[in-house]
């Protein structure tokens, strides 16, 4: 642009990446060698390694495979059928209204579809199974959250497969592959990113959210996030939250790293 | 052929089903006189009344207004020079290192982004309550803003900018009769997804609100967390419109801004 112009828009704009990015992951990092009573230490992360925290890490990351895998295979067929309808862009439109809705209040929906008197026991009981414990158990948790996000799965992958060229499958099919194969080896690996980007964004999440585990999981549930969320606002021990925060962060790089580049940014 | 087509629609209506059930759930009970979401009594407007009189959740939906408003103003001016910031930048590596730096924020989960914002908030002083929670929106809604405004400056062609510039315009007025009228779709669209980020956020809330101030959000956690109150049900109903009045603003806004299924997802 013009030679001896300054870019003077950077000066507010890297203020507030000084100020509201960098800084606070900094003090995230600063504050994970202190412990409680404020002395620098690297107990916290002594702290990490024991079997208790270890354990809330690998029972974090196994819900959150477990969402992002029936989110997954829940969403794929969803994105697959919905690019074959006819004003495919209005129904894309309708799946993510539910997203636009607090996701607090279709949690507090949850508390009463599963509660003990609740529509989903009034139906088990009609089918005879009869009343079950439904609320606060694990599959709650896992069922809540992959409706959650949904969502979030079904718009990439729908995206990734209406970018696909359609002359490829012709080609594939006129070239003797099956419906399988075709779809094994040519519309699979095309959407690929999709999916990758659709896991990133139900993953990282899934690790985090702690209030479906407050509401819908009754705490049996201890996620990363709601160990962050304990240590900060109810034991207080900023030091110990700021270390498992540290971990989420190293995990949200990996994840980041391992599902690619995204180039459309979309949401947290 | 027809019976696969006939599986194919049956799998997506029970999406749709699952998908809507638990809204219409809600708004169904918020008319139960019986005063809870297990049997329905009889029809009632009591808990619509009951809210509507209740002065406090009154002004935390004037103060999660305020604050919606009021961030997605300040974020979106914020959003445009950094969108300039960028478009402007003259070498491919600090182009990238912004984005980088801009797509943290939304990458990042809520917790993190609520944690360090409470250390930063008590570090530097700042009280806990509505600037807190003022700031922190309009943080984390200045990268959604520069998302959606800088594809429309980078399909801007560049002669438009050098035509005005020969013709003695001045780079303010390159600024204001030039880039801005094009990027208009852009910024209102980033306008929007501020307001509704911040309308809808509640972890980051949750963590630097402390005790005085409350937003809607907050606000429906701690009486889920109490259990059932047909109350909730009567707000949900109420948000649920107000949610449809708004995905129906962001369409058209979009569907003038071409491509429809850019649209960001919310969470």
């Amino acid at each position: 642009m013009g030679t001896k112009s300054r870019n003077y828009y950077l000066i507010p704009y890297v203020l507030w990446i000084a100020l509201f990015v960098v800084a606070p992951i900094l003090l995230v990092l600063y504050y994970s060698f202190f412990n409680i009573e404020g002395h620098f230490t690297l107990e916290n992360y002594k702290k990490f390694f024991t079997p208790v925290y270890l354990k809330m890490t690998f029972s974090s990351f196994w819900y959150a495979f477990l969402i992002t895998f029936f989110t997954f295979i829940i969403a794929y067929p969803t994105a697959y059928l919905l690019t074959k309808t006819k004003h495919k862009q209005l129904w894309l439109l309708l799946i993510i209204v539910p997203s636009w809705i607090n996701l607090l209040l279709k949690a507090y929906a949850f508390i009463g579809i599963f509660g003990t008197y609740g529509a989903a026991n009034k139906f088990l009981e009609a089918m005879g199974v009869g009343g079950k414990q439904i609320l606060f158990t694990d599959f709650s948790f896992v069922f809540v959250s992959v409706y959650i996000f949904l969502p979030f799965m079904i718009l990439p992958i729908f995206n990734a497969l209406n970018d696909l060229n359609p002359s490829l499958i012709d080609a594939s099919n006129d070239l003797g592959a099956s419906p399988l194969t075709t779809f094994k080896r040519v519309i699979f690996p095309l959407t690929l990113d999709g999916v990758k980007a659709g896991c990133q964004i139900v993953f990282i999440p899934a690790l985090s959210l702690f209030m479906l585990t407050r509401l819908i999981a009754g705490n049996r549930v201890i996620t990363l996030g709601t160990a962050i969320e304990q240590h900060f606002l109810v034991t207080q021990d900023w030091g110990m939250g700021a270390t498992i925060a540290v971990f989420l962060i190293i995990a949200m790089v990996i994840i980041m790293l391992l599902t690619g580049k995204r180039k459309s940014g979309m949401l947290r | 052929m027809n019976k696969k087509f006939k599986l194919s629609s049956i799998y997506l209506v029970a999406i749709f089903l699952i998908l809507y059930a638990p809204i219409f759930y809600l708004v169904f009970y918020s008319f139960n006189s019986g005063g809870d979401m297990y049997g329905f009594e009889g029809f009632t407007l009591e808990w619509y009344k009951e809210i509507f009189q209740d002065t406090r959740l009154l002004i935390i939906v004037l103060n999660t207004i305020i604050v919606a408003l009021l961030s997605a103003a300040i974020s979106t001016l914020l959003g445009v020079a950094g969108a300039l910031a960028i478009y402007y930048a003259r070498k491919r590596q600090t182009k990238n290192a912004l984005l980088s730096l801009n797509n943290v924020l939304i990458v990042s989960p809520d917790v993190i982004i609520g944690a360090s914002f409470l250390i930063f908030f008590t570090m530097i002083g700042i009280k806990l309550g509505f600037i807190s929670v003022l700031l922190a929106h309009i943080a984390f809604s200045v990268p959604i803003v520069v998302l959606m405004v800088l594809p429309k400056l980078e399909e801007m062609s560049t002669s438009m900018i050098y035509a005005a510039l020969d013709l003695g315009a001045s780079r303010f007025d390159v600024l204001t009769k030039v880039i801005l009228p094009f990027i208009t779709p852009g910024i209102f669209a980033g306008f929007f997804m501020a307001l509704t980020y911040s309308l809808d956020d509640f972890a980051v809330t949750f963590f630097v609100t402390g005790n005085g101030f409350s937003t809607l959000s907050v606000e429906i956690y701690s009486l889920a967390r109490q259990g059932v109150s047909l109350g909730i049900n009567a707000l949900s109903a109420l948000l649920f419109l107000f949610t449809l009045l708004l995905v129906i603003g962001y369409y058209f806004i979009t569907k003038k801004n071409d491509r429809p299924n850019r649209m960001g997802v919310r969470q």
